[in-house]
């Protein structure tokens, strides 16, 4: 039997993840792993997915987004309240009320995506971007005014006005607390592999190839009888979906969220592992985001210095790996490997 | 009606100090062709650097604005040559993000310099206020400072871009790159002189936001930075009178929005109105449409 | 060979001193994790009180006996860098936190704290979300809702306004909760509260906010809200003339420490604060000169309510018996008992604590005049 290329290099994708994640599970129940890193375990899922399903955006679509984090925050907040109020149907068991809050949250991301990719999708370049980053705003300013309740199975919303009868799920700036935590590190882990496999399939599917037609050249595509809009919205659509997803994970594994999270600056970071991990390479987007995610942790033991040398790091990082001369150096240095790191994805 | 007014002003002023910041911005992007995000930053050092000549080395108000702009426009070079320079062949995003890092890197050493407790900037360029409507309605000397700034700066940069041949440089520059070094323009000198002047424009910026607003925290200029990132955008990114425009709609939106709709919509009604904006006119106000090549 | 010898009993005696030196520290010594913002927009809390904390350490350390070690870490107002620190000071071998500074990474912490069994003792995180349902949070600082009504009742009892305004950050838990319960409380005072505007942590111009209260006719703004912005709410309503009573809560405290402030805009501002930083105690004094030796600054209530959090923490570790080996779970069961029975005379006054963990203490009004507190008793 004769597999495709692509089908072999996924295969080798979802291999790598599962012995990444054997080895993470196995140093925590020995107890090997210190607890600070074991702590980090579901944010580095979370911010894997979110840079991932960027990715899918920035590298794959070719249109650079902003305001990646207020989809994750419309995921974290659904998640809370799908998972609450299935709680009041009897639902226990915390796997099937993780994952049902998991989907509900992808839902409302992608219909938020779809509302929002309509007219985005309409701009080009910087000015998509910065529409992205108004949309972004938008969402964290009305989260900041929504007050969500349960009484009973019944749901109660309101905007500006904290006196809501039943419990207070979402309590506006305050956010939601006393969440249940129900997430785990292997449904994280299962969501990375959900993840992949979305976004490679999608990338090696005959939609994928449209969508990176258009990316390359738009009017080409449009000339080859592509539907540029529709393309560029499923991709735009699916990355909402799944960055509702991480976040879902990310508000059910927190005992509180507020909307402050997810501001701008989560946006950027998540850009930052997207960039710093190769534009369009998923494999550096996966080790880009563990890495920084760790890495501000790492450099605890520099206590006041501690993010000025993250921010020298960051810019030091970007010029190894994207100026020619020290490129050039950096090859010599390190004996080359084979190209598939470099090839993969980015072709 | 005076109460309108008085928010009019309010917008007006609050705006002007949005365009001065959005012209150094709109500056570098339309010959860089990068969104610098480190430019609120610089803000805030030049804010800063002006804070420390009048308060420890007792400096005459304009001396300490000289101050900060030279300190800027090193910093603005530096910055440029260390940073920007060595990814002038990258991709649009690496710089971006070196940008971002710039920007972390530029307010965590001014937590570990200035401390984390903000200062209160003087108000050195108060030297009175106009009170009309039995003082209902009030402007005061940092507004019309603020706005005679913005138009001198808006008037020189015109005429520098225009008439001046390093300004004919820089456009052609921002144009096309490679036919301008074909026709021996130095092209990494022209974006430094770039930098250069958006930073002392940063410098003046970030002297005259916190004599408007006093309060001068390391986190100073990154969110007056967005703002007036959006109301560079607004106007049409790249376009001088643009950015003027932009960034008085901008505050006056953002004003009138608080008073009239919403104190905790003001930021949302913002960022609604330029989604709108763009919608209709995708290259902003003021904005050239590009049109693509096949 | 008598080189030899004389070269091995030295390296000999040397191992034993250190190994002496480091018994005796091991045994003595408390490791408390100090968690709070150094960085990023809240760092003026979390270095108050890291500074204020690290007073109260050396000051203990200076007496003998019982030493104190603290591991700080950052926490960028972030509740997930906040866990972070949290796992990290406890992989350091902290015993009990004095933490976190702000509070929505205090709830957070919170929750995994009582799930691990550690102790906190808050000095500035003031929600009662933070020792909700946790036995083991504790507080320093008042509740909100506690100075919520406190102002409503103290603006009523000295019939200092009947029309009030209020401007709270509607994108903080402090201020909101605050908020919350003085227009709960008002109502049945008969304050009349004409004009409500928020803003948020991006803001910055007030004019808006202060227009509304003026044009509503306001004769008291009640600002549930930390010092820097209201030192610009200051500021725009003297451009405006307008000059309403101010009064402030104990996020008001440090408004004249800000280096370059006109002292003149908060002349006769009211606010309850539990510390002032001119009080005339030794305790107060020496307090207030080491941190400006360390900081170059004068001290808030941030940091005295760290400084008070560590004594208080150290003097319960005496009483229950914990020394450098007891682990952190035996710590917590320990500290627990200790502080339902616990009384500390500290800076910010003389504190109990009742089973919730919430602080019994009495806030003082004072009112600024001539650029310093005064005890206000009208």
């Amino acid at each position: 039997m004769k597999l495709k290329k692509s089908t072999v290099n996924n295969l080798i994708s979802f291999g790598i993840v599962i012995i990444a994640f054997i080895v993470c599970q196995s140093m925590i129940s020995t107890g090997v792993m210190k607890r600070s890193l074991r702590g980090q375990m579901i944010p580095i899922c979370v911010y894997i997915v979110m840079a991932v399903s960027l990715n899918l955006v920035v590298g794959i679509s070719g249109e650079l987004s902003l305001g990646h984090a207020g989809f994750m925050s419309i995921g974290a907040f659904s998640g809370i309240i799908a998972s609450a109020w299935l709680r009041t149907f009897g639902l226990e068991n915390e796997l099937i009320r993780l994952i049902l809050s998991m989907v509900a949250a992808g839902v409302m991301a992608g219909v938020f995506g779809a509302l929002i990719g309509i007219p985005v999708l309409r701009l080009r370049g910087d000015y998509l971007a910065i529409v992205t980053l108004a949309f972004g705003e938008i969402i964290r300013n009305v989260l900041n005014c929504l007050y969500f309740s349960l009484e009973g199975r019944r749901l109660h919303v309101s905007f500006n006005n904290p006196n809501i009868p039943g419990t207070i799920l979402l309590n506006g700036p305050n956010g939601a607390k006393d969440v249940q935590k129900i997430a785990t590190f292997p449904a994280g882990f299962v969501l990375i592999l959900f993840t992949l496999f979305v976004v490679m399939n999608l990338i090696n599917s005959r939609s994928g190839r449209a969508i990176m037609a258009a990316r390359d050249n738009r009017i080409a595509a449009e000339a080859m009888g592509i539907n540029v809009t529709k393309y560029k919205m499923m991709a735009f659509v699916t990355a909402a979906v799944l960055a509702g997803m991480a976040g879902a994970l990310y508000g059910l594994s927190m005992a509180t969220v507020t909307a402050s999270k997810f501001k701008f600056d989560t946006s950027i970071l998540v850009l930052v592992f997207v960039v710093l991990g190769g534009i369009g390479n998923i494999w550096g987007s996966i080790i880009a985001a563990a890495l920084l995610t760790v890495l501000p942790e790492l450099l605890r033991a520099f206590a006041d210095y501690r993010m000025l040398i993250y921010a020298i790091v960051l810019i030091l990082v970007m010029l190894v790996t994207n100026n020619p001369t020290m490129r050039a150096l950096l090859g010599k240095l390190v004996p080359r490997r084979n190209g598939r790191q470099k090839g993969g994805a980015a072709a | 009606m005076v109460s309108f007014l008085r928010f009019l002003i309010n917008g007006i002023s609050l705006g002007s100090v949005y365009a001065i910041i959005a012209l150094g911005y709109t500056m570098v992007y339309g010959i860089a062709k990068m969104l610098n995000f480190a430019h609120g930053d610089v803000i805030m050092v030049g804010a800063y650097i002006a804070f420390c000549a009048m308060q420890y080395l007792n400096l005459p108000p304009l001396l300490s604005v000289l101050c900060a702009m030279v300190v800027c426009t090193c910093l603005g070079v530096i910055i440029e040559g260390l940073a920007y320079r060595p990814l002038r062949q990258a991709p649009k995003l690496a710089v971006l993000i070196t940008a971002i890092g710039v920007s972390y890197f530029l307010q965590n050493t001014a937590l570990l310099i200035w401390s984390s407790n903000p200062k209160v900037f003087p108000s050195v360029f108060s030297v009175g206020q106009i009170k009309l409507f039995d003082g209902n309605l009030v402007i005061s000397s940092e507004t019309i400072l603020t706005i005679a700034a913005n138009i001198v700066i808006m008037v020189a940069l015109t005429l520098f871009t225009g008439r001046t041949k390093m300004g004919k440089a820089m456009r052609a520059v921002s144009e096309d790159k490679g036919a301008a070094e074909l026709m021996g323009i130095n092209v990494n000198r022209t974006i430094s002189l770039t930098f250069a002047i958006g930073s002392a424009l940063a410098a003046v910026a970030g002297v005259l936001l916190c004599s408007a607003y006093p309060t001068l925290q390391p986190t100073t200029g990154s969110m007056p930075g967005i703002k007036a990132f959006t109301a560079a955008v607004f106007g049409g990114i790249g376009s001088i009178p643009g950015a003027m425009i932009g960034g008085l709609l901008l505050g006056i939106i953002e004003i009138l929005g608080k008073a009239y709709i919403s104190t905790e919509l003001g930021d949302a009604l913002v960022f609604a109105v330029l989604i709108i904006v763009l919608l209709f006119k995708p290259a902003g106000l003021l904005g050239k449409p590009v049109n693509e090549k096949v | 060979m008598k080189f030899t010898k004389a070269l091995a009993a030295m390296i000999l005696a040397i191992v034993m001193v250190v190994g002496l030196a480091s018994a005796a520290m091991a045994e003595d010594t408390l490791k408390i994790g100090v968690i709070g913002p150094f960085t990023g927009a809240a760092a003026i809390y979390g270095n108050a009180c890291k500074y204020g904390a690290q007073v109260a350490a050396e000051q203990i350390n200076a007496q003998g006996g019982v030493q104190i070690e603290l591991l700080n870490e950052d926490d960028e107002h972030d509740p997930e860098k906040s866990l972070n620190a949290y796992n990290n000071v406890l992989d350091n071998g902290a015993q009990m936190i004095a933490g976190t500074t702000t509070t929505t990474p205090c709830i957070a912490v919170g929750a995994q704290a009582n799930e691990d069994r550690v102790f906190m003792l808050t000095p500035s995180a003031s929600s009662p979300d933070v020792t909700a349902n946790k036995d083991n949070v504790f507080q320093v600082c008042f509740t909100d809702p506690a100075q919520g009504t406190a102002s409503a009742q103290y603006i009523k009892e000295h019939d200092l306004a009947t029309k009030i305004a209020i401007i709270y950050n509607n994108a903080d838990a402090y201020s909101t909760g605050i908020y919350q319960t003085f227009v709960d409380e008002a109502p049945a005072l008969g304050l009349e509260i004409v004009s409500t505007t928020t803003f948020t942590d991006e803001t910055t111009d007030f004019s808006v906010q202060v227009s509304d209260a003026k044009d509503a006719g306001a004769d008291l703004v009640f600002l549930p809200i930390y010092y820097t912005p209201a030192s610009m709410i200051l500021q725009t309503a003297k451009t405006m003339d307008y000059a309403p009573v101010f009064f402030g809560v104990d996020g008001m405290d440090g408004i004249l420490t800000m280096e370059g402030f006109d002292a003149s805009l908060a002349e006769g501002v009211f606010m309850l604060t539990p510390f002032s930083a001119d009080a005339e105690d030794e305790a107060t004094k020496a307090f207030v000169a080491r941190y400006q030796e360390i900081t170059g600054e004068i001290p808030n209530q941030f940091a005295a309510d760290a400084y008070d959090a560590v004594n208080a923490l150290y003097a319960a570790s005496l009483n229950a018996g914990i020394t450098g080996d007891t682990s952190a779970e035996d710590a917590c069961e320990l500290l627990i008992e200790q502080f339902k029975t616990l009384q500390v005379e500290g800076l910010t006054g003389s504190m109990t604590w009742d089973e919730t963990g919430a602080v019994t203490k009495t806030p003082t009004a004072v009112i600024i005049k001539d650029g310093a507190y005064v005890g206000f008793n009208g």
